[in-house]
């Protein structure tokens, strides 16, 4: 995979979003840096609770209002700080310049109305598109997702569809106004695995021809192999390497990801030859004083669990563990 | 629907096309329509039906039995019972629907914005809903018209806002698990505004709950509307309404007794309509009572 030209669409530094337990505010992301280029897939692979969806819905400003805050940090798309916007401004980005699939398609889609309006819905908000135009619009697009006889199934209902049919249609809505930033939170998690394939290809051949930059959070491995070309591993809050996706499953560097890749089944392995990782994700209201991963790691040494790791760059890689960093100093 | 719609087996369509299943399904809805389209027949065709004019006194008639030229009687000022009554369904009847459609429209849209908005938002309106709701109906209604003056349009008002409540708290239930929904989480990732999300995409999947209870509190609404006209804070006479009527014949009851009894029959008659009208659609709306 060559390096994107160095062109972030969507830029998020030092972002903190926080949840409140009773009095106190516990960070759910902490410090988190990413980039994401023009025309390039980055996924975002991690465990339940290591903050990934966090992170997509803080980048839309979704969070709920109450008991939840982003307390630092920037989101820039296109170099401009989302989370200066107004509450109106940030309704003029959602669904116009960034577009989000969530992992439910059964529920996706709102029981009471045609798939073809509910399409045509956010052309015509965002674009103000007549009934007419916003309906042609939305037909195009429901044959670009391959929706079969897209011309007579838009009058349809969402009960009358598929999961597999449904994600189709909510991929259609989320590229109603040709986003140049697509979210993708677990995609196809709620779907058959042979369908999984169809859509994670029809998503890269969309964002092929739409020009667009993809963030998929997921915490499967084979759609990271199936469509991204850079992986950011996340762990409590934190991105904990981050690498070209050929050089991660290659050679993954970070105790972490090595724990997590053994942790997966692979159709030439026998799964009985599974590493599940000991012990858990530390809950946010417990974090360990030094590396968060270090209460599960067999690498641990007694500087891990006092002082936090930064993130170290190696080239295109960056990780963040103070044992690999000195093995790759030494060597 | 079209064969897709089998061949999926999906769980019924929310909103109005679930209570149109709903009400093909039912009997008992059945019955009740029948006899609640009558009622309205009869209230619209009075002019064609009414053997004389309602207003049209005959002190030399007064308190007649119901005999050939007078089908239910006359009254103190001996004027025709069925004229009166046929009349009085078209008030009835007016202030019943008016009252319900605003108590629908305002009470839908508070328990919406309530359930939506949660916090503050919500235990404020909910609170003042609450408030209204330890009232007993009667007495708020009594309260409202003696402070806003009887007439057509405040009676409206007394019985809609005694009604309100109750359809505040029907909104708002579905709405906190609708906003919970995959759909709306999606229209605000649409950058959708609030109040398109609650118009366009909450309020037509609790419209089913909304219809059905509307067509329950019509006939408490109706009930309500008898009970003010019956202590005088209804329409102004000579107007006639059920309630009035009622009051009216309460006081020659043992001389004329048809006098309170037929516009009382036709009381019943209406909200038993809307009764068998509303129980079957819940019954056959709910998901809990539909599988056995």
């Amino acid at each position: 995979m060559t390096r994107p030209p160095e062109d972030p669409v969507l830029a998020i530094r030092g972002l903190r979003t926080e949840f409140r337990s009773g009095r106190t505010w516990y960070p759910a992301v902490r410090g988190l840096d990413l980039t994401l280029y023009r025309n390039e897939t980055l996924a975002v692979v991690g465990e339940s609770g290591s903050g990934k969806s966090v992170t997509a819905l803080s980048i839309l400003r979704l969070l709920p209002e109450s008991g939840a805050r982003i307390a630092a940090g920037r989101i820039e798309l296109e170099g401009r700080d989302l989370l200066r916007l107004s509450e109106r401004e940030m309704e003029r980005v959602r669904g116009d310049r960034i577009g989000m699939v969530f992992q439910e398609p059964m529920t996706a889609l709102n029981p009471t109305m045609r798939i073809g309006d509910q399409v045509a819905e956010a052309l015509r908000i965002h674009r103000g598109l007549d009934r007419a135009a916003a309906r042609r619009e939305a037909l195009a697009l429901l044959e670009e997702v391959k929706l079969p006889s897209a011309a007579q199934r838009m009058d349809e209902y969402p009960h009358q569809f598929s999961g597999g049919m449904r994600q189709r249609v909510v991929i259609a809505m989320a590229l109603a106004c040709r986003p140049q930033v697509l979210l993708a939170d677990e995609p196809t998690t709620a779907l058959d695995v042979t369908i999984q394939a169809q859509v994670l290809g029809l998503l890269d051949e969309l964002k092929r021809s739409h020009g667009m930059s993809m963030l998929v959070i997921t915490h499967n491995l084979g759609v990271v192999a199936l469509i991204a070309d850079r992986v950011a591993v996340m762990y409590a809050g934190q991105v904990v390497e981050e690498a070209p996706v050929r050089a991660l499953f290659a050679a993954p560097r970070h105790p972490y990801t090595e724990a997590l890749l053994r942790a997966t089944p692979r159709v030439d392995e026998d799964t009985a030859a599974l590493a599940p990782i000991p012990g858990q994700v530390p809950s946010i209201r417990a974090m360990p004083a030094g590396c968060a991963f270090a209460p599960r790691c067999p690498l641990r040494r007694p500087r891990c669990e006092a002082e936090a790791p930064p993130l170290h760059a190696d080239g295109e890689r960056l990780l963040r563990c103070w044992v690999r960093n000195e093995e790759r100093i030494a060597a | 629907m079209t064969a897709h719609a089998d061949a999926a087996a999906p769980p019924a369509p929310a909103g109005a096309s679930a209570l149109a299943h709903a009400f093909r399904s039912n009997r008992t809805s059945w019955a009740g329509a029948v006899l609640l389209a009558a009622v309205v027949l009869a209230a619209v065709a009075a002019p064609l039906l009414a053997p004389a004019d309602p207003l049209q006194q005959d002190i030399l008639a007064r308190l007649g039995p119901p005999s050939a030229e007078h089908p239910l009687g006359t009254d103190t000022y001996g004027r025709d019972v069925l004229s009166r009554l046929l009349y009085g369904a078209q008030i009835s009847l007016t202030v019943g629907f008016a009252a319900i459609v605003v108590a629908v429209a305002v009470g839908g849209t508070l328990g919406i914005v309530a359930g939506y908005a949660g916090g503050l938002t919500d235990q404020i309106v909910m609170g003042a809903m609450d408030v209204l709701l330890s009232f007993p109906t009667l007495l708020l209604g009594l309260m409202v018209v003696a402070t806003l003056g009887p007439s057509l349009e405040n009676l409206i008002v007394a019985i809609a806002v005694t009604e309100m409540a109750p359809f505040a708290r029907i909104a708002r239930a579905p709405t906190l698990v609708l906003k919970e929904q995959g759909f709306v989480e999606a229209g605000r990732a649409l950058g959708f505004h609030p109040v398109r999300i609650m118009a366009v995409h909450i309020l037509p999947n609790l419209i089913a709950e909304l219809a059905v209870m509307a067509s329950l509190w019509l006939a408490a609404a109706i009930r309500t509307e008898a009970a003010l006209s019956f202590i005088g804070l209804g329409v102004k006479p000579p107007a006639a309404t059920w309630g009035g009527m009622i009051r009216e014949g309460f006081e020659t009851m043992l001389d004329a007794p048809w006098l309170a009894l037929f516009p009382s029959l036709a009381v019943l008659a209406t909200v038993l309509a809307l009764n068998l009208l509303g129980d079957g659609l819940r019954d056959a709306i709910d998901p809990k009572l539909r599988r056995e």
